[in-house]
């Protein structure tokens, strides 16, 4: 594991439709947060590592360049990480390594996305093989949705109550992005509305899917000394984890996803996490369609393959329940994306050190968050807790 | 955020050249005559369709070639129902994972032949492990779409 590493800082923007700002502006309001909740200047930070999705989701390449100012990175070493939709996770993970590794001491993280200055479904196509597979990718919502619908077809579960257990995802996230002051979607929907609404990739109806956001989230990375030093409430990352499967969409199982069974069973070897809805307090899994969601459950462990659907109806994983997930709203009310991995890492830290506000679950000591990338090709993991 | 700021419409045209390779080469000039070729791993013994130079897993070259059937079973499919700039395809249309007969790998292509135009309808006809044939255009370029879509059988 390296050096022991905490997090003594979170800052994100409102996230939403925030073309008010322009992007350097929507980076600098998270550093400046960051800056803000950790006590530290820029003149502290050793290293600045930042990512987005595909540069040309807002027609600026090598944006950790543009930000260099916003994030006062001049005169620092600067990284960029980019894994496509683990972005955030992977950013999270690259300040782990440069503070465990005993290269820096003070690590500035940061990811934003500006989604809604392109045509993010046109741009996150170009992910996608171009010879044979790009012509039926249909953006992230159809690869997602085929994922989606090969897993709920598997364990012979009758459709009407998957349909109902995703609806109840919905609904759970929708109401909880009320307590969360950074939430871009804040609506009241009820199952059948979930249930009602447009066709937008069967099974994925309108409202299982997550939005088109601008935002972007700071965190800092220290050594243990300097935490020690700083004196503040710290959170301690505890286990990482990243694995993937080959490129083509069609050489692996997707339904029962091993690159996500693998990345968190590295993180869990390593935070010493033996029966996960029992021994994590909380977790925030990237789910930008709800049917996905409960693969996710099932690969890191929540419950059994083909358990999902009825442990969220009987509300297991709801914010009240044994096991809370995104109790933030999560990826479905909030999808910056290049930020959005590096935000479920903050909303996971937010928790430990309960500084969650109205959406914080009480004692919540240990914390899992997730994100995935590619056409469903790599998964990320970070687990933080309270205590070194 | 009552006050709206100016915004610069701008555009990015990239033109690319990608370059196919031997394997690849081949692949298409079998879709141009109406054939699926594949290659077999003599280390793991999956045959992979389309065609690869190499296994991916066993990382070992695959040239050993295998014309694989036009016929296999659905794996997963979504009945794709919004748009987006540049989509290659004309929404609504199935988007389908099918294990073609013999090979060890999904393949990524249409299921078409009928109308889709009712998502109901279509919900009632499609079914992961309904068997699919392969469906050919008239006018071949040696092009991924010469392939028109996967017919049920």
């Amino acid at each position: 594991m390296g050096r022991p590493v905490g997090i003594i800082g979170v800052g994100q923007t409102k996230h939403g439709r925030r073309m008010d700002v322009a992007y350097p502006e929507l980076v600098r309001e998270a550093v400046l947060r960051v800056f803000e909740d950790s006590g530290l200047e820029p003149s502290d930070i050793d290293g600045v590592v930042s990512g987005t999705m595909p540069s040309m989701m807002e027609g600026v390449a090598l944006t950790h360049f543009y930000f260099a100012d916003a994030m006062q990175a001049v005169g620092k070493p600067i990284l960029k990480t980019e894994t496509c939709g683990s972005t955030g996770v992977s950013i999270a993970h690259t300040a782990y390594y440069w503070v465990a590794s005993g290269m820096a001491d003070v690590v500035l993280a940061v990811g934003h996305e500006k989604m809604n200055e392109g045509d993010a479904q046109a741009t996150m196509t170009t992910v996608a093989e171009p010879f044979y597979q790009r012509y039926f990718i249909a953006g992230a919502p159809g690869v997602f949705s085929m994922q989606s619908q090969m897993w709920a077809d598997r364990y012979g579960i009758p459709e009407a109550k998957i349909r109902d257990a995703a609806a109840h995802i919905s609904v759970e996230h929708h109401n909880a992005a009320f307590e969360n002051p950074y939430a871009h979607v804040k609506i009241r929907v009820t199952a059948d509305d979930v249930k009602n609404s447009r066709v937008i990739t069967y099974p994925v109806r309108l409202l299982d899917v997550c939005p088109t956001s601008d935002g972007a989230c700071a965190m800092i990375f220290v050594s243990q000394n300097k935490a020690k030093k700083l004196g503040r409430k710290t959170a301690w990352v505890k286990g990482v984890g990243y694995r993937g499967e080959e490129y083509f969409f069609g050489d692996s199982d997707k339904g029962l996803w091993q690159g996500a069974v693998l990345a968190a069973k590295q993180a869990y070897d390593q935070a010493g996490i033996k029966n996960p809805r029992k021994d994590l307090d909380v977790a925030e899994v990237y789910n930008p369609f709800t049917f996905q969601e409960m693969l996710f459950y099932e690969c890191f462990g929540f419950c059994e393959p083909g358990g999902a659907p009825d442990m969220v109806l009987k509300g297991t994983f709801d914010k009240k329940g044994q096991l809370p997930c995104d109790p933030s709203g999560g990826v479905l009310c909030t999808n910056p994306i290049g930020a959005t991995g590096l935000i479920r890492v903050a909303e996971a830290v937010l928790q430990v050190t309960g500084k969650a506000g109205e959406h914080q679950i009480p004692k919540a000591k240990t914390a899992f968050s997730h994100a995935m990338g590619g056409v469903d090709q790599f998964n990320g993991v970070m687990i933080v807790g309270s205590e070194l | 955020m009552s006050k709206e700021y100016k915004t610069l419409m701008t555009e990015i045209r990239l033109p690319y050249e990608l370059a196919y390779g031997p394997v690849w080469t081949r692949f298409f000039e079998g879709m141009a005559e109406k054939k699926i070729f594949g290659t077999k791993c003599t280390k793991c013994g999956r045959i992979l369709v389309p065609a690869r130079s190499f296994c991916p897993r066993c990382f070992i070259d695959t040239d050993e070639w295998v014309e694989v059937a036009q016929t296999g079973t659905l794996t997963a499919w979504s009945y794709v129902n919004y748009r987006y700039y540049g989509m290659p395809t004309e929404p609504p249309f199935i988007s389908a994972l099918l294990r073609l007969d013999g090979t060890d790998v999904d393949f990524l292509h249409l299921i078409g032949g009928f109308d889709v135009s009712d998502f109901e309808k279509t919900r009632k006809m499609v079914k992961n492990g309904m068997r699919l044939k392969a469906v050919w255009s008239d006018d071949r370029k040696a092009h991924i779409m010469d392939l028109k879509y996967f017919k049920p059988a």
